[in-house]
C-alpha cells in the first residue's frame, strides 16, 4: 500500500499542471483538458482518503466528478466548436468580448 | 303680554313663519331668473307679498275672533352651553304688524311697476325690495333678540342698496353710505344691549319673554336692566332717526321713491319703535330715569323735526322730516307708560298706511313733474286727480283731521300723554299745530295755484294709481280699529298687561282738532294766494337755521366726519403704511434672507454629500473598470492569488 503523503503529493503535481495548463494554455481545447487534470487530482485525493479511512464516500464521489467531467467536456467542446465556427480560432484570448 | 308658551292655535297662525319665508324665496328667484321672466321679474315679488299678505289677514282674523299669542321654536344653533333658536313669536301686535308690512310692501311692489318702468335695475330693485320685506317680517315674528338683530341688519344692507340704488350719482351714494353708516352708529350700543341682556339670563337665552319676565322679577341689577334699555334704544335712536342720529332720514330721500315710501312707513324706521314695544317689559321695569331720557329723545326729536319740515322746499324732505317727528311722537309716547306704549304701537299701525300713500303720492307727482322741487309744482288738483284726493286723504290723517286714521292715533297719544305728563302733552300739542302747518303747505303749494314747471304733467298709470286708492282706503278705515266708540279692537289685540279700557276725553279731542285747523288755516292763509316769496322767509335767520337743519349736519360734519376723515385716516394710513407693513415687510425679508440660507445649505451640503459620494463611486469605478479585461484566463488568475491569499489567511488562523 503506498502511504498518503505520496499520493498527495502526487495529486498536488497533477493539480498544480492543471493550473499552469489553465492559465497559461491560449488553445481552448487543452485548457478544457487541463480542466481534467485538476479534476482528476481532486480524484486522486477522493480516493486516497477513502481508502485511507475506510469509507466508500471517497470512491462515490470520485464516481460522481468522472461522469459530471464527462458532461462538462461534452458541453465544453460543443462551445469550442462552435467558437470555432464564428472566429475562425479557438484562441482563449482572442475571446474577451464581454468587458468594460 | 307674558309668554304663554303654546296656547292651542289653531290654522295658518301655525305657519306665519312662511310669510317671512315667501319674499326670501321672491328675492332669490327674482335673481336668479328675473330678467328671464316676462316683464323682467317683478312677478315673484308681486306674487310672494301679496300671498304673505292674505296669510298676514288670516293670521289677524285669528286675533278678531278672541285667539291667544302663538309661539313655536327650533333649534338655530349653539354656542358652547348657549342656545340660539329661531322661531316666531305671534301675538296681536305681531300680527298686525304682519299686516302692515304686507299690506305697504305689496303697494310699493305694485306701484313700481309703473314708477321704476325702463330703470336700467328694474330686476335688481325687485331682487332688494323684498328682501328688505322679509328682513321686517322677521324682526316682526322674532322671538329672541338675535333672531331679531338678523332681520334688523339685513334691512341695514338692503337700505344702503336701496337708497344708493341710482348710485351714478355721487349725491345718491353718499346719502346711501350716510344712511348706512348713521344706523350702524345706533346699532353698535344695540348689540350692546342685546349682550348685556343675554349676559343678565346668564349666558342661557336670549328669547325676549324670558328676558322680560326674568326684568320683571327683579333678578337683575336694577344697573344692568337700565344699561341694556339704553345700549337697546340706541339701536331705535339709530334706526327710529331720532335726534341725534335722525340726520340721515332726510338724505335717505335721494333713493326712488317707492323705497322711501317703504323705509318710512313700514320697515326700517318702524322696527326701532317696534323694538321698544316689544321690550317693553325691560324699559317699564328699569329705573325711571330711562323712559325719561326716551321722553326727553322724543320729545326734542318731535319739535325740531317739524321745525325743519316747515321750510323745506323738496315734497320728500317734508315727508322725511314729518316721519322723523312722528315716530318721534311714538318714541315720546313710550315713556308715558303701558297706555302710552299702546297708543304710540297705535300711531304705528295708522302712520304706516298714511305715510305709506304720501310717500307714494309724492311719488306720483315726482313722476308727473320730473322734479322734487315744490317751487316747479302747483295746480296739480285737476290734472292728476286721483293722486290729488288721495294725498289729500293722507294729508288729513297727517294733520289729524277727523275722521281719518291719523286723527284717532294722534288722540291716543294725548290722552296717554295728558295725565301727568304736561310738559309732553303741550310740546306735542304744538307740534300738532305745525304739523298742520307744514302738512298744508305742503298740499297747498303742489296742488293748488298755478302750474310753475316745465312739460305737461299727466296723471300716472293704473299700476301707480291702483295702490294709492287701495293705501288711501286703509287711511279711512284704520282710525276706527282704535276709536273709542268702535269698542277700540286693537288694543284688544295689542296691550301691555291686561287690556285696559280706552278713554275718549273730549276736551282732548276738541284741543287736537283745534290744534289740526289752526295750522291748516294758518297754512291755507299764508300760501292759498301763492306769491312770489315764501312768507316764511320773513322769520329770517330763524328761517336760515331751518333750513341748514339747525346746523346739526354740518356739526357732524366739522366735528366728526371731517377729522375723521382727515387727520384720524391719514394716521391711520400713515400707521398703515410705516407700523403694519413694515412688521409684514420685515418679516418678508426675514423670510427671504433665512430662505436663502437654507437654499446654499440645501445645494451645498445636502446635495454636496450626495453628488460628493456618487462622484467617489464614479471615479473608484472608473478606475477598477480595467481588471474587467474580458480574458478568461486573467480572471482564473485573481481567482488562484484570491484563494492562495485566503489559504494563507486561514492557514494562519487555524
Amino acid at each position: 500500500m503506498i502511504r498518503l503523503p505520496f499520493v498527495l503529493f502526487f495529486s498536488a503535481l497533477l493539480f498544480s499542471a492543471g493550473v499552469y495548463g489553465v492559465l497559461a494554455r491560449r488553445n481552448a481545447v487543452m485548457v478544457l483538458m487541463a480542466i481534467e487534470l485538476m479534476l482528476n487530482a481532486v480524484n486522486v485525493n477522493f480516493v486516497a482518503f477513502g481508502s485511507q479511512l475506510h469509507q466508500m464516500g471517497g470512491q462515490m464521489f470520485a464516481l460522481f466528478v468522472i461522469a459530471v467531467a464527462a458532461a462538462e467536456v461534452g458541453i465544453g467542446l460543443a462551445i469550442v466548436i462552435l467558437l470555432f465556427r464564428n472566429r475562425e480560432s479557438i484562441n482563449v484570448d482572442e475571446v474577451n468580448l464581454l468587458k468594460w | 303680554m307674558v309668554a304663554e308658551a303654546t296656547v292651542a292655535a289653531s290654522g295658518v297662525i301655525r305657519f306665519s313663519w312662511i310669510i317671512v319665508l315667501l319674499p326670501v324665496v321672491s328675492a332669490f328667484l327674482t335673481l336668479f331668473f328675473g330678467k328671464r321672466t316676462p316683464g323682467k321679474g317683478p312677478v315673484y315679488g308681486i306674487v310672494a307679498v301679496g300671498v304673505g299678505f292674505v296669510m298676514s289677514l288670516m293670521v289677524l282674523w285669528n286675533f278678531v275672533q278672541g285667539g291667544g299669542t302663538y309661539a313655536s321654536q327650533v333649534s338655530w344653533f349653539q354656542v358652547g352651553s348657549f342656545h340660539v333658536q329661531a322661531g316666531q313669536f305671534i301675538d296681536g301686535l305681531a300680527a298686525i304688524m304682519l299686516v302692515v308690512v304686507t299690506a305697504v310692501s305689496l303697494s310699493v311692489h305694485v306701484y313700481s311697476l309703473g314708477y321704476m318702468d325702463g330703470d336700467s335695475r328694474f330686476t335688481w330693485f325687485y331682487v332688494v325690495l323684498s328682501l328688505f320685506t322679509a328682513a321686517m317680517l322677521n324682526v316682526v315674528i322674532a322671538p329672541n333678540l338675535i333672531q331679531l338683530l338678523v332681520g334688523w341688519e339685513i334691512m341695514g344692507v338692503c337700505s344702503y342698496l336701496l337708497v344708493g340704488h341710482w348710485y351714478e350719482e355721487k349725491q345718491n351714494s353718499n346719502a346711501a353710505i350716510k344712511a348706512f353708516i348713521t344706523t350702524r352708529i345706533g346699532d353698535v350700543p344695540f348689540m350692546f344691549g342685546i349682550f348685556a341682556l343675554i349676559f343678565a339670563t346668564g349666558f342661557t337665552t336670549s328669547n325676549i319673554n324670558v328676558i322680560g319676565d326674568l326684568v320683571k322679577s327683579h333678578e337683575v341689577s336694577s344697573g344692568l336692566v337700565a344699561a341694556a334699555a339704553i345700549l337697546v334704544f340706541g339701536g331705535t335712536i339709530g334706526k327710529s332717526a331720532q335726534f341725534p342720529l335722525h340726520v340721515w332720514l332726510p338724505d335717505a330721500m335721494a333713493g326712488p321713491t317707492p323705497v322711501s315710501a317703504l323705509i318710512h312707513a313700514a320697515t326700517m324706521v318702524a322696527a326701532g319703535v317696534y323694538l321698544v314695544g316689544r321690550m317693553y317689559t325691560v324699559f317699564i321695569n328699569a329705573e325711571p330715569w330711562v323712559l325719561q331720557f326716551v321722553g326727553i329723545i322724543g320729545a326734542i326729536t318731535m319739535l325740531g323735526a317739524a321745525l325743519m319740515a316747515l321750510v323745506q322746499n323738496d315734497i320728500k324732505r317734508v315727508l322725511a322730516y314729518s316721519t322723523v317727528s312722528q315716530l318721534a311722537y311714538m318714541v315720546a309716547s313710550m315713556s308715558v307708560g303701558p297706555a302710552g306704549r299702546d297708543a304710540a304701537l297705535f300711531h304705528l299701525f295708522t302712520h304706516a298706511f298714511f305715510k305709506g300713500l304720501l310717500f307714494l303720492g309724492a311719488g306720483s307727482v315726482i313722476h308727473a313733474v320730473h322734479s322734487n322741487n315744490m317751487s316747479d309744482m302747483g295746480g296739480l288738483r285737476r290734472i292728476m286727480p286721483v293722486t290729488f284726493w288721495t294725498f289729500l286723504i293722507g294729508s288729513a290723517a297727517l294733520a289729524g283731521v277727523p275722521p281719518m286714521a291719523g286723527f284717532w292715533s294722534k288722540d291716543e297719544l294725548l290722552v296717554s300723554a295728558s295725565s301727568g305728563h304736561e310738559l309732553l302733552f303741550a310740546i306735542m300739542l304744538i307740534t300738532a299745530v305745525l304739523t298742520a302747518f307744514y302738512t298744508m303747505r305742503m298740499v297747498t303749494l303742489t296742488f293748488f295755484g298755478s302750474y310753475e314747471g316745465q312739460g305737461h304733467p299727466h296723471e300716472s298709470p293704473p299700476s301707480m294709481a291702483g295702490p294709492l286708492v287701495f293705501l288711501a282706503f286703509g287711511t279711512l278705515v284704520v282710525g276706527f280699529l282704535g276709536a273709542p266708540q268702535l269698542n277700540a279692537a286693537f288694543f284688544k289685540w295689542v296691550h301691555f298687561g291686561e287690556p285696559e279700557a280706552v278713554k275718549f276725553v273730549p276736551w282732548i279731542a276738541l284741543l287736537g282738532i283745534a290744534a289740526a285747523s289752526s295750522g291748516i288755516a294758518l297754512a291755507w292763509g299764508l300760501y292759498g294766494k301763492r306769491k312770489e316769496r315764501d312768507p316764511l322767509l320773513a322769520l329770517g335767520p330763524v328761517w336760515t337755521a331751518l333750513e341748514q337743519r339747525l346746523y346739526i349736519d354740518a356739526f357732524y360734519m366739522r366735528a366728526i366726519i371731517y377729522p375723521v376723515r382727515d387727520k384720524l385716516s391719514a394716521s391711520v394710513y400713515w400707521f398703515n403704511q410705516n407700523i403694519l407693513d413694515g412688521i409684514v415687510n420685515g418679516v418678508a425679508a426675514a423670510t427671504r434672507g433665512v430662505s436663502q440660507l437654507v437654499n446654499l445649505f440645501d445645494r451645498d451640503v445636502i446635495d454636496g454629500t450626495v453628488n460628493g459620494l456618487a462622484g467617489t463611486a464614479g471615479f473608484s469605478g472608473g478606475l477598477l473598470k480595467y481588471i474587467q479585461s474580458g480574458n478568461v484566463q486573467r480572471y482564473m488568475a485573481f481567482l488562484f492569488v484570491g484563494v492562495i491569499v485566503l489559504a494563507i489567511v486561514f492557514a494562519r488562523v487555524v
